[in-house]
């Protein structure tokens, strides 16, 4: 168990490496947020109450829209030069390589949420101390992360995955975002923790379904 | 094909028929007319076979995508595609059916209520099952991958319903299990439902069969080829 565990990390270690040289993923999917974002604000009349009902639903979409551009990397990357071949040689099993790029993919899209929400809270002018915020964060995007591996890793190899990875992501993720845009708004009205609970097990329901499915599908989206 | 063959399908069909008359005779003749919704109403005799059945088909994919990946023989994934695309076609019947009824029972088209949401989240769902199918060429990967989507995808149904109900609900709910219907209009759907299962299992058999002889005449075309 602690060998595989080595394993993990050494392929997660492999993509943040390969991250921080290229920088290829994290900065262009934080400037596509970022406009989303912005973009949003035109869309609806700013410093309005009406502002205030969207607001959860705005960083939503904007991080589901760049969770799909992020993940449509993850396996995308290791296309050229016959990447993936070589992963796939590796003395590992197949769940190994999927731990290990749901890593990497988990934490990209956190760093990138990390940058994205205080500078959504500031530009909307809502409070800006919200820890509760960030568990719903990291369960949502637990979420986002093992579903989308696992599409990613599909994707990659048919024709038009540009289109093909956001059809097949956003129906099965409908439960982690309705969750998310439910939960973050009782946060941002200040209700108690009591209220959000129902929406806090929902996405940990669907993490650890999705993290089990995923994990014991995953070889026969890269096998062959 | 054989003669046992064409002989189940003259049965299929029949029976089909027989029973598609039958039920629209009992839905717009033998059935009375509801007493507050009025004559739409009727539709929910064809609305609810259609919801279970187009569940049916999706659960149909789902276990035929399990048994592929276990397998691995073709059959299984020609069922499972046959069935999602019977089940896409059900399931646009329920949207648009539900869209008539609510239309003149609530007075609008469309509301994002539980039952209409989770059902729209599942036809997304095999919609991009059969988009994933039209775009992989190459025919065991196609099976894969289309097999690990239709487990993937099911999986996410009690998800869904269960998110969606705690969102919000207004759907006539279980009067069908709570006895709220008069013997007459429950022999009405059971007749309804027995002729749209027939129908389901007629349109499976006949796609899987065309698409077995276009796989024939592949092969054939790539005999000669050679």
């Amino acid at each position: 168990m602690k060998g595989s565990l080595s394993k993990v990390l050494a392929i997660f270690w492999k993509d943040i490496l390969l991250e921080i040289r290229t920088k290829e993923i994290v900065t262009s999917v934080l400037v596509f947020a970022l406009l989303v974002v912005v973009i949003f604000n035109f869309a609806f009349e700013p410093e309005t109450a009406a502002m205030n009902l969207v607001a959860p639903g705005i960083l939503w979409v904007a991080f589901t829209f760049a969770g799909v551009l992020g993940l449509n990397r993850v396996f995308a990357v290791e296309r050229e030069n016959s990447r993936l071949a070589g992963l796939l040689l590796c003395p590992v099993d197949h769940m190994t390589i999927y731990w290990g790029k749901l890593l990497g993919s988990f934490t990209f899209m956190l760093a990138i949420e990390i940058i994205i929400t205080p500078i959504f809270l500031v530009l909307l002018n809502l409070p800006l101390f919200l820890p509760r915020l960030v568990l719903i964060v990291v369960l949502a995007t637990l979420g986002f992360t093992s579903v989308g591996t696992l599409f990613s890793a599909l994707a990659v190899n048919i024709k038009a995955r540009d289109i093909m990875l956001p059809i097949l992501f956003l129906p099965v993720v409908v439960p982690v975002i309705i969750a998310a845009v439910e939960a973050t708004a009782l946060v941002l009205q200040g209700s108690p923790w009591g209220d959000m609970l129902t929406w806090l097990q929902i996405m940990i329901a669907f993490d650890i379904i999705y993290l089990v499915v995923a994990t014991l599908v995953f070889q026969y989206v890269v096998e062959g | 094909m054989n003669g046992s063959g064409a002989l189940r399908n003259y049965v299929l069909v029949g029976l089909g028929f027989a029973l598609m008359v039958a039920a629209l005779y009992m839905v717009f003749i033998y059935v009375p007319t509801d007493k507050e919704t009025g004559a739409v109403q009727r539709i929910f005799y064809f609305h609810v076979p259609l919801a279970w059945i187009g569940f049916l088909a999706f659960l149909v994919v789902f276990v035929c995508s399990i048994l592929y990946l276990m397998k691995r023989a073709v059959k299984w994934d020609t069922i499972a595609s046959a069935s999602a695309e019977v089940g896409v076609v059900f399931t646009s019947l329920v949207l648009v059916t539900g869209s008539v009824w609510a239309k003149a029972a609530w007075g609008i088209w469309w509301t994002w209520d539980a039952r209409l949401t989770a059902t729209l989240v599942l036809w997304f769902t095999y919609v991009a099952y059969l988009l994933l199918r039209s775009y992989v060429t190459e025919d065991s990967q196609r099976a894969r991958l289309s097999a690990v989507l239709g487990i993937v995808g099911f999986i996410d149904v009690p998800v869904v319903a269960l998110a969606v109900m705690l969102w919000r609900t207004q759907h006539p709910g279980a009067i069908i299990f709570e006895g709220g219907l008069v013997p007459s209009m429950l022999f009405t759907l059971v007749v309804c439902i027995v002729a749209f299962t027939v129908l389901y299992i007629m349109l499976v058999v006949q796609s899987t069969r065309f698409r077995n002889m276009e796989a024939d005449i592949r092969n054939m075309k790539n005999t000669q080829a050679d």
